[in-house]
C-alpha cells in the first residue's frame, strides 16, 4: 500500500483530507481546476472508483464544483479556504485532547502543558 | 455485461482445483483473487479465459459460454515466461498485432514509453522486471472487455510493482473494463481495487468490496484474510 495510506479509514475519506491539505497550505488555491479523475488516481496510486468517491465528497461538503464536460474545480470562493483551515483545525484538536485525555490530563493541565510548551519554544529561538 | 462463473468445479486428475464455484465480476472494477498457493486462483482466470473446461457448471463472459474462442473478449495475461524468447520487443508486439484484430498499437507505443522498453531488445536480454512490464503492456493494449492478469507482481522488485499499479491506473478502461488479478503481493492492492475474493481449497470463502473492509472493520486485506482463515469461514 503507498506508504502514506492506512487501514483504519477509507481511502476516499484519506485523499480528501491529503487534498483539503493541499487547499489550506495553498498549493492548491481557490477556483483552481483539480487533475482528472484518472490522473489523479495515477499520482495516488489509487483506484479511479475511489478518487470518484473523493470528489463527489468534496462536492457533498461544498468545496468542490463539477462543471459539465470541463472538470472538477475548487470553489472560486477564499471563504472555503478559511473553511477548510478550520476543519482541519478542529481535527488536530480533537485528536489532541483525545490522546491528552488517555493519559488523564485534565483540560487546565492541558492548557498548562500548551502554555509551557510555547515559552520553552520561544526561548531557544 | 458480466463474468459469471455458475456451480463449476474442475479436477486435474483425482485432485479437485475449485469446488463449486459461483462468484459473479462486474464491469468498470478492479478484482483480486488471493489465497495460498494451489488454491485455485490460476484455475479460476484459465476458465474464464477459455483455457480450461469446466467438469461442471458453467463460466460466462458477456453472456457467452466461454470456450476456447472467448479470447477475442479476454485478455490472458500468463505468470509463465514468454515463448519467443529471441524475439525483440517491437517482433512481439507486432505478433500479438496480428493475433488480435482490438490490439492497439498506439496505446502499446504509449505504454513502452512510460515503462521505459526497448523496443530493439530481445526478450531473452530483458531482466525479470522489464519482462514483467512487458506481458502488462502486451495485456493491456488489446480493447477487451475483460483483462485477466495472473501474478502481475510476482517475484518483481518494489519499483517494478509500483510503476505496473501506475500503468494500470492510467491504461485501464476503469469505467467499462472488468480487471481480475491474482496476487500474493497483498500491501500492493490494498488502494488498487475495488473488491477481494479469498479463494481456499478451490472454494471462495469471502468476496467483499475493499472500501466495507476499511470501513466497517477497520482492517486492512492482510488482517482481514487472516481473521477469515482463522475463523475458518
Amino acid at each position: 500500500m503507498p506508504d502514506e495510506f492506512h487501514a483504519s479509514k477509507p481511502i476516499y475519506l484519506q485523499v480528501v483530507d491529503r487534498i483539503y491539505f493541499s487547499i489550506v497550505r495553498g498549493e492548491i488555491k481557490h477556483g483552481e481546476k483539480l487533475p482528472s479523475v484518472r490522473d489523479m488516481a495515477v499520482q495516488m496510486g489509487v483506484n479511479p472508483n475511489t478518487i470518484q468517491r473523493t470528489y463527489t465528497e468534496m462536492e457533498r461538503d461544498g468545496m468542490v464544483e463539477t462543471k459539465r464536460g470541463q472538470g472538477t474545480y475548487v470553489k472560486n470562493d477564499p471563504a472555503v479556504v478559511v473553511e477548510l483551515r478550520n476543519k482541519i483545525k478542529t481535527g488536530i484538536v480533537e485528536e489532541f485532547v483525545e490522546s491528552m485525555n488517555e493519559i488523564g490530563l485534565t483540560n487546565d493541565e492541558m492548557l498548562e502543558g500548551l502554555q509551557q510548551f510555547f515559552s520553552k519554544r520561544e526561548g531557544e529561538v | 455485461m458480466t463474468v459469471e462463473l455458475r456451480n463449476v468445479s474442475k479436477k486435474y486428475g483425482s485432485l479437485a482445483a475449485l469446488t463449486d464455484v459461483s462468484i459473479t465480476f462486474e464491469p468498470g472494477k478492479i478484482y483480486g483473487l488471493i489465497g495460498e498457493n494451489g488454491s485455485g486462483k490460476s484455475t479460476t482466470l484459465k476458465l474464464i479465459a477459455g483455457l480450461v473446461k469446466p467438469d461442471s457448471g458453467e463460466v460466462m463472459v458477456m453472456q457467452e459460454s466461454v470456450t476456447r474462442r472467448i479470447a477475442k473478449s479476454v485478455s490472458y495475461m500468463t505468470e509463465l515466461d514468454f515463448f519467443y524468447p529471441m524475439y525483440t520487443v517491437d517482433e512481439m508486439l507486432h505478433y500479438y498485432e496480428s493475433q488480435f484484430a482490438d490490439f492497439n498499437a498506439d496505446k502499446a507505443a504509449k505504454m513502452l514509453e512510460m515503462m521505459k522498453l526497448d523496443r530493439t531488445k530481445r526478450i531473452q536480454a530483458l531482466s525479470k522486471g522489464y519482462r514483467g512490464r512487458l506481458r502488462l503492456v502486451l495485456a493491456l493494449a488489446r480493447e477487451t472487455p475483460v483483462v485477466l492478469l495472473d501474478e502481475p507482481f510476482s517475484g518483481l522488485d518494489q519499483m517494478v510493482r509500483e510503476a505496473i499499479v501506475k500503468s494500470l491506473l492510467s491504461f485501464i478502461d476503469y469505467e467499462h473494463q472488468i480487471v481480475i488479478l491474482t496476487t500474493h503481493e497483498i500491501d500492493e492492492v490494498e488502494t488498487l481495487l475495488d473488491e477481494v475474493a479469498i479463494i481456499k481449497n478451490g472454494s471462495i470463502i469471502a468476496k467483499e468490496p475493499v472500501e466495507v473492509i476499511h470501513a466497517t472493520q477497520g482492517k486492512s486485506i492482510i488482517e482481514w484474510m487472516k481473521s477469515i482463515l482463522r475463523t475458518g469461514a
